[in-house]
Formats: C-alpha cells, sequence, structure tokens
C-alpha cells in the first residue's frame, strides 16, 4: 500500500468516526428515552453502583407497561388534545395575519416595507422571559387565567413574526411576471395575489403552518405561567411537570417523551432546510 | 426584444379600460391594509405587555391586587445589591458564553463533517438535527434522568470503563450542576447552528474553494483563511440566535435544578420566575428580566447591520 492510499484510508476511519461521534452526541438521550420507556421497573432502578447491571441494555424483556400507565391512568390523552387545539388555533390566526403581510412586504411596499419586515421579524427576538410577567397581569385581567385561550392569545406574538419573514421570502421567490400576465389578463392586484400567487405558495405556507405548530408544541415558558391545572395542559408542560410528581415515574415520563418527540422530529426534517434558508436569507445573500 | 416591452403598456391600458380600477389594484394603499392586521396584532401583543414590562420594573405591583404604585428605581437598587441577584447575573454570563464557544467549534466541525462525502450522510444529518426539533422541555427530563443522583448511567459507565472510581453528584453539586446546564444547551443549540453553517458553506461559491485547493492549501489552511471568513456573517447569525435562546431560556434550569443546589444555578429567566410568579413579586421580576434588554439590544443592532450589508451587496 502506498503511503498516499493509507493516509486517504485513515481520512475516510476519522470521518467516518467523527460523524459517528456526533451523531451519538445526538442522539443518545433518546436513546436513552428508549430503553427506559420500555423497561420494567426492577430492571430500571437498580443503583448505578451496581457494576454486573448494565443499564445500557435490557436486562428483563422490555413491557408496554409505562404506555399502559400513560394513557390508561394520567392526563397525557387530555394533554394531546389541548395541544392540538391550541397549535390549530394558533395556526389559523397566524396565516390568517401573516400570509397577506407577508405578501404585502414582498411586493407592495418596496424599501419601507423592507425595513418594517425586518423590524417585525427583530420582534421574534424579544424572548418570552421578558413578557411573561406583564403578560401574567394581562391575562389576570382579562379573566383568562389557566385557560388555553390565554395560549391562544399569546402564542401569536412569535408564530406571526416568524411566519411573515418566512413567507415574505417565499413570495420573493415566485417571479413577479406571473402575476403582472395576470393583471394584464384582467385581474386585479388582490385576485392575482389569491388566485395565481397563492396557489404557488402552497409549499410556503404548508411550512409557515408546520413551524407555527412546532413553536406551539415547543413553549414552555407561557404554559408554566399561565395554566395551572393538569387537566389544561399542553405536551411540553404536562409531561415534565404534571408526571414528576412521583420520583419513580422515569418509564412513564420517558414514554411520553417519546411518543411526542418522534413524530415531530420525523416532520421537522422535512422541512429544515426551508427554515435555515429564510433565516439566513439576509446574511447568505451578499 | 424591445417589442414586448412597448406592447406592454398599451396591453394594460386596454386592460384598465375594460375593467375600472380599484382598491384591489391601488398598490400603496393595498400594502397597508393587508399588513395592519399583522402589524396591529404584534404592537398589541408584544409591544404593550413590552413597555408594562418597564414601567411594572418601577412599581410595587404584586400579582394578586390591582395597585400600580410608583416606587422609581428601587427595584433596581435592591436586585443590584442582592448577591442572589449577582450570582444569578454572573451564571447567565458564564452559561451563554461557554456554551457558545463550544457550540461553535463543536458546530464549525460538524459542518465540515457533513460537507464531506460518505455512506449514510443523509441519515447522520437527521439524526444530527434531533436535538433542535425535539421540545426542550421532553429532552431536558431525558437528560433530568440521565443525571439522577442514584441512576446515572453516565456514572454507571465510568466506574464500569475503569475511568473514575468516585460518584459525580451531578445535579446536587453547584460546579457540577452548572456543567450539566452547560451540556444540555450545547446538546440543544449545536445542531441548529451546524444546518447554519452548513447552508453557509453551500453558499460559498465552489470556484473558490477549488481555487483554494489547486493552489495547493492545506486543510487547516483552507478552514481558517478560506472557509471561516467566508463563513462569518452565517457564523455570527447563528451565533446571534444561540445567545438569545440560551441567555433567555428559562426550561433547562428551571427544570434540571429548579436553580439549586441552594439557589447556585439561577439564571435572570428563572430567578425572575421564582421572584415575579411564584413569589408574586410582579416588580422585581420584572425588573430582574429587565437586566436582558441590553444584551437583545446588541444582538438587534447586530443583525440590522448584517441585514443591512446584504442589502447593500445585493
Amino acid at each position: 500500500m502506498t503511503a498516499r492510499r493509507v493516509v486517504r484510508v485513515l481520512k475516510q476511519i476519522g470521518l467516518y468516526s467523527a460523524a459517528a461521534a456526533f451523531t451519538g452526541l445526538a442522539v443518545f438521550p433518546f436513546y436513552w428515552m428508549l430503553v427506559t420507556a420500555f423497561k420494567e421497573d426492577n430492571d430500571l432502578y437498580v443503583a448505578a453502583t451496581m457494576r454486573a447491571h448494565i443499564p445500557w441494555i435490557f436486562n428483563e424483556p422490555p413491557t408496554l407497561e409505562h404506555f399502559q400507565y400513560l394513557l390508561g391512568d394520567t392526563a397525557y390523552l387530555a394533554w394531546v388534545r389541548n395541544t392540538i387545539l391550541v397549535g390549530a388555533a394558533v395556526v389559523v390566526i397566524t396565516l390568517v395575519l401573516a400570509v397577506p403581510a407577508g405578501y404585502a412586504l414582498a411586493r407592495l411596499t418596496g424599501r419601507w416595507g423592507e425595513r418594517l419586515g425586518i423590524g417585525i421579524f427583530l420582534t421574534y427576538l424579544i424572548p418570552p422571559t421578558l413578557l411573561f410577567i406583564p403578560f401574567s397581569r394581562v391575562i389576570a385581567v382579562l379573566g383568562l387565567q389557566n385557560s388555553l385561550w390565554a395560549l391562544v392569545l399569546v402564542y401569536p406574538t412569535f408564530t406571526i413574526p416568524f411566519c411573515t419573514w418566512l413567507l415574505m421570502g417565499f413570495f420573493r421567490s415566485i417571479p413577479r411576471d406571473i402575476e403582472e400576465q395576470a393583471m394584464i389578463d384582467g385581474y386585479s392586484r388582490l385576485a392575482a395575489m389569491r388566485l395565481v400567487v397563492l396557489p404557488l405558495a402552497v409549499s410556503g405556507v404548508l411550512t409557515a403552518a408546520f413551524f407555527s405548530f412546532t413553536l406551539v408544541m415547543q413553549e414552555f415558558v407561557y404554559a408554566l405561567t399561565f395554566i395551572s391545572s393538569v387537566g389544561k395542559m399542553t405536551v411540553s408542560l404536562g409531561i415534565p411537570v404534571a408526571l414528576f410528581r412521583d420520583v419513580f415515574n422515569w418509564g412513564a415520563m420517558m414514554a411520553a417523551a417519546l411518543i411526542t418527540s418522534v413524530p415531530i422530529a420525523i416532520v421537522y426534517n422535512l422541512f429544515i432546510d426551508r427554515f435555515v434558508g429564510g433565516l439566513t436569507a439576509g446574511a447568505v445573500k451578499g | 426584444m424591445a417589442q414586448p416591452n412597448e406592447a406592454q403598456p398599451l396591453v394594460q391600458l386596454a386592460a384598465a379600460t375594460f375593467r375600472r380600477r380599484t382598491l384591489a389594484d391601488r398598490e400603496g394603499v393595498l400594502g397597508r391594509l393587508l399588513l395592519a392586521p399583522a402589524f396591529l396584532y404584534v404592537i398589541l401583543v408584544v409591544g404593550v405587555p413590552f413597555v408594562l414590562a418597564i414601567l411594572l420594573s418601577f412599581s410595587a405591583a404584586r400579582s394578586g391586587s390591582l395597585s400600580f404604585s410608583w416606587v422609581g428605581l428601587s427595584h433596581f437598587s435592591t436586585i443590584i445589591a442582592d448577591p442572589q441577584f449577582q450570582l444569578t447575573l454572573r451564571n447567565t454570563l458564564v452559561f451563554t458564553i461557554a456554551s457558545q464557544v463550544l457550540v461553535m467549534i463543536l458546530a464549525t466541525a460538524a459542518a465540515n463533517v457533513l460537507d464531506a462525502a460518505f455512506f449514510g450522510k443523509r441519515a447522520v444529518r437527521m439524526l444530527i438535527l434531533l436535538p433542535w426539533a425535539v421540545p426542550v422541555s421532553l429532552a431536558a427530563m431525558s437528560w433530568a434522568w440521565i443525571f439522577d443522583s442514584t441512576f446515572s448511567v453516565i456514572n454507571w459507565t465510568l466506574r464500569a470503563s475503569g475511568l473514575f472510581q468516585g460518584w459525580l453528584y451531578w445535579l446536587g453539586d453547584t460546579e457540577l450542576a452548572m456543567i450539566a446546564i452547560i451540556i444540555v444547551h450545547v446538546w440543544r443549540t449545536f445542531p441548529f447552528a451546524t444546518v447554519v453553517v452548513l447552508a453557509g458553506m453551500a453558499a460559498i461559491p465552489l470556484e473558490i474553494r477549488e481555487a483554494a485547493v489547486i493552489d495547493g492549501a492545506s486543510f487547516w489552511r483552507r478552514l481558517f483563511q478560506v472557509n471561516l471568513p467566508l463563513l462569518l456573517p452565517v457564523v455570527t447569525v447563528a451565533v446571534l440566535f444561540g445567545v438569545v435562546f440560551t441567555s433567555t431560556d428559562l426550561s433547562v434550569v428551571y427544570l434540571l435544578t429548579r436553580g439549586g443546589p441552594y439557589n447556585s444555578t439561577h439564571v435572570l429567566a428563572s430567578l425572575a420566575f421564582q421572584r415575579g410568579i411564584l413569589g408574586g413579586d410582579l416588580g422585581q421580576g420584572a425588573a430582574i428580566a429587565l437586566f436582558l434588554l441590553p444584551a437583545l439590544v446588541v444582538v438587534a443592532i447586530v443583525m440590522l447591520r448584517l441585514a443591512r450589508r446584504a442589502e447593500v451587496g445585493a
């Protein structure tokens, strides 16, 4: 073997081990969810000082008892329902407001619109941490404490700026000629947008809807601040807060985390490139 | 081909005579109308609470009553003199800076790996993204279980492999708890930074990269003198997002340690929650949270500059 060949093989080994290391780091907590969710309690709660008992594998056959407990004896299904209800309402509000706004910023408002677009995007950076205290006051005044409506009202504060920005990028990527042609053919600007541009932007609108929904699923701080009764929690609040009461409840908690995470993670991967494209548009364009 | 350009206004004119121009055609007005609902929502539901946050920090508001008595700067002087607050401010800085430095190193390395061609690349990319996609509160619970004081798999593995025979009380020891929090922050934000850096690498013209290879630049030289300088704007975006998400995060600290042991791992967000919501002292909570504002303003300014530079460059 020539020296060059050895170097190439070594490089390949380095590449694959680096890829494996990064994957291992990213996946480890999910592997741990998986193992924990299906383990018998006897197998789970063995002190880590017992060297003979290997925690990485199933020492006893896997069990579904944590899933049965989760679905039968906890409010998990109510949390799923609450999350879907809030998510659906927020997606509708967001799209109704952000689609026209994104279109206006992309086509109709010119230079001041561009500035305004950046301004709207910057409000996405105002974190819940800065707002949850005044919101708790506002929510109390409106009488919405411990109500899902509080979340429906507040969540669009981060989904609208985010989706407006995302949709602005989508509308910009659609050639102007198409709607100009439609207007020449006698459509008004509004009709051209509704009948010609929107059908072309379906994938963009779907992306915005999907990200609004995942942002709702991920939100924790507002839910923690506004929602106090177990039956009204969302998944991201209920699983860590309501399932934590019993110390030896890790099996059920990891089972819940697993069946909630997997669907999001799969769909997320389908959309991530559009998301990054939208975020970095400003920096990469130059 | 000049002909279509000349013909177009004529056609438009013809169309316009057939159909009266309505509101739906006046672009300036229409633009404002379409933008107004979203704009009003943001102003009302972000702007008003934001102003309220500043007002609250100067008032003696408590969660029970609706009174709004003005106390001036007294919350600020109280918290600045409070050793707990000083520690909290320091923790916030430490967590943010330490995790973002690690994230940038990891993300640049991971992006370079994913930029190379190898078998199973798509699967690796998908798996690396998992930590960012999953709700942070669920991932934090998985870590809390991994760091458990009795059943920690890390401790078992360290012992079984003979690397370390002692016992690490991950979330029960001040320094270990801080390390644990940084680990979770790094784990959570590096995938996103990786994807952003990767997108930036894809945008570097191939000719430049090839020229560097042809000129015989080594891997490290290409990394530090060609790729990284060109990546700087994109890396900045990733860092800024990382800073915002890490410095303002409540969930990781709250779910891992509740600010403990002995309130040693509090960050501004968790202390504001403890004093403002749990303790009911809205005014002081608001004042604590406002200390995040200067950092956010800096981030916003840098973002605006980047955006403007892109505008000029385009």
